[in-house]
């Protein structure tokens, strides 16, 4: 419930806003965050935008969390052949 | 460029892993409080990388947690009212009540509905306008001002069949009470997603008052072990302080509008928690102008006498006082499958992210 995930801004429109995560569109309310534009990194949780995100920081972030994912699937995958956890 | 090459370089977790290795002297116990991180220390196996100088403890922050047995209880009172929709986040539909849970109450024909935002659950009052929609409001501070944002946009558009059942709770007074009950904690891994809102103000006092510092994390190995790093030299250099690790999206100052929404809707009250009883200020109701959207105000329910699992630590869990192979039901009379606590339904849950990722280490 804690978990918010980064996303993009894609477009805006009044108090809501059309991001992207990871090519996944959704719906951001806008309505508790200040100054976001389009093109934007924003922190979407519970369909609200919470915060922004530092444009640098937040792309060197999403590819740690990408390289994780893929890091987890792969261990998930050897997990469950091997039936051991590994970490 | 600088900080871009360090968060792509695979080898710097055993970079990090290495530093603390090296650093770390003085034993150390540091608590996380943010159940976001408790599962991401399971997830990536993070204390088995650490020296035995560095103990890691989960504190009460999971909101599914630290919610009392007497919020589910009431929660399925109200769903076996007639006319009335219970929204929901899906986390806490399978929470055990004292003799159901909302799950079984949905599968016996009570109207309740996951939802993922507060919006959700707005759209769907205004869809059903001959039943009362209640939405269960449960969250730390990165959660409350959404509750806030829907309860304004009720307010705009004079939704009447809108109702909050709030459990919202804030994070500082629970931090606190730990250290008041004497519970040894050498630093704080800080909430990252709470701090966005609430900025870092409010844990100034715990290395003034109290000599705990404080360090806000990110989510990610990296971010963690970054943070159990600093938290280390805090230590080792007896400078305890406040310092943000989760720079990317954790401000000092938080996020003013969420604040500012948040005190427009909300006020502080006593709350109950989990293992630390009723705290001080430590919750959040409806200002006295937007009662009339209290669910607990507006609607009369019955509630059963609560009562609470027999032989579940979850209470010392969340102090970090045990840790759940201590409890003689975690993964025998309690599976994620088959909770018997709140501990191991959300994923956020210490017992919960023990099962899936630790039992066998
Ligand atoms: S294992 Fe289950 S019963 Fe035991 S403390 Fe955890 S949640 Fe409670």
């Amino acid at each position: 419930m804690c978990l918010s995930i980064p996303a993009k801004v894609i477009s805006i429109d009044g108090d809501m806003a059309t991001v992207s995560v990871g090519g996944t569109e959704y719906r951001a309310s806008l309505q508790i965050i200040e100054n976001v534009e389009v093109g934007d990194y924003i922190l979407l949780h519970t369909g609200f935008a919470i915060q922004k995100l530092d444009i640098k920081e937040a792309e060197a972030s999403l590819k740690v969390f990408e390289e994780f994912i893929e890091l987890n699937r792969r261990l998930d995958e050897e997990e469950s052949t091997t039936g051991k956890r590994i970490l | 460029m600088k900080y871009m090459d360090e968060y792509r370089d695979r080898g710097l977790v055993d970079h990090l892993v290495q530093r603390i290795r090296d650093v770390s002297k003085v034993p150390v116990r540091l608590m996380e409080v943010c159940g976001g991180h408790t599962m991401s220390i399971q997830k990536f196996g993070i204390p088995s990388l650490l020296p035995e100088t560095v103990e890691l403890v989960s504190g009460p922050g999971c909101p599914v947690c630290v919610t009392g047995r007497q919020f589910i209880d009431k929660a399925i009172a109200y769903s076996r009212l007639k006319d009335i929709i219970i929204t929901t986040f899906g986390d806490l539909i399978r929470v055990p009540g004292s003799t159901s849970s909302l799950e079984k109450e949905k599968a016996s024909g009570a109207d309740i509905r996951i939802v993922y935002s507060v919006l959700d659950a707005l759209q769907v009052a205004m869809e059903n306008p001959d039943k009362k929609v209640i939405f269960l409001g449960i969250g730390f501070e990165t959660t409350s001002p959404g509750s806030a944002a829907g309860i304004k946009r009720a307010s705009e558009m004079h939704i009447p069949n809108f109702f909050l059942y709030s459990s919202h709770k804030v994070m500082p007074p629970a931090m606190k009470a730990l250290i008041h009950e004497g519970i040894a904690i050498s630093g704080f891994i800080a909430p990252g997603h709470v701090s966005t809102i609430t900025g870092t103000a409010m844990y100034e006092e715990f290395p003034q008052r109290y000599g705990v510092g404080c360090v806000v994390s990110g989510f990610e190995p990296a971010d963690l072990l970054q943070s159990v790093l600093m938290l280390v030299q805090q230590v080792e250099n007896r400078k305890p302080g406040v310092e943000i690790q989760y720079k990317r999206a954790v401000r000092p100052e938080g996020n003013p509008k969420a604040l500012q929404v948040l005190d427009e809707i909300f006020e502080p009250q006593d709350d109950w928690w989990r293992g630390l009883g009723v705290l001080p200020g430590s919750g959040l109701r409806l200002r006295p102008a937007f009662q009339h959207f209290d669910a607990e105000n507006e609607i009369a329910v019955r509630v059963e006498e609560t009562r609470d699992e027999k032989g579940c630590i979850c209470g010392d869990i969340l102090k970090g006082l045990k840790q759940p192979d201590e409890c003689k039901l975690f993964a025998k009379a309690c599976t994620p499958s088959d909770p018997a606590g709140a501990c191991m339904v959300s994923n956020e849950g210490t017992c919960h992210a023990w099962y899936r990722y630790h039992r066998h280490g």
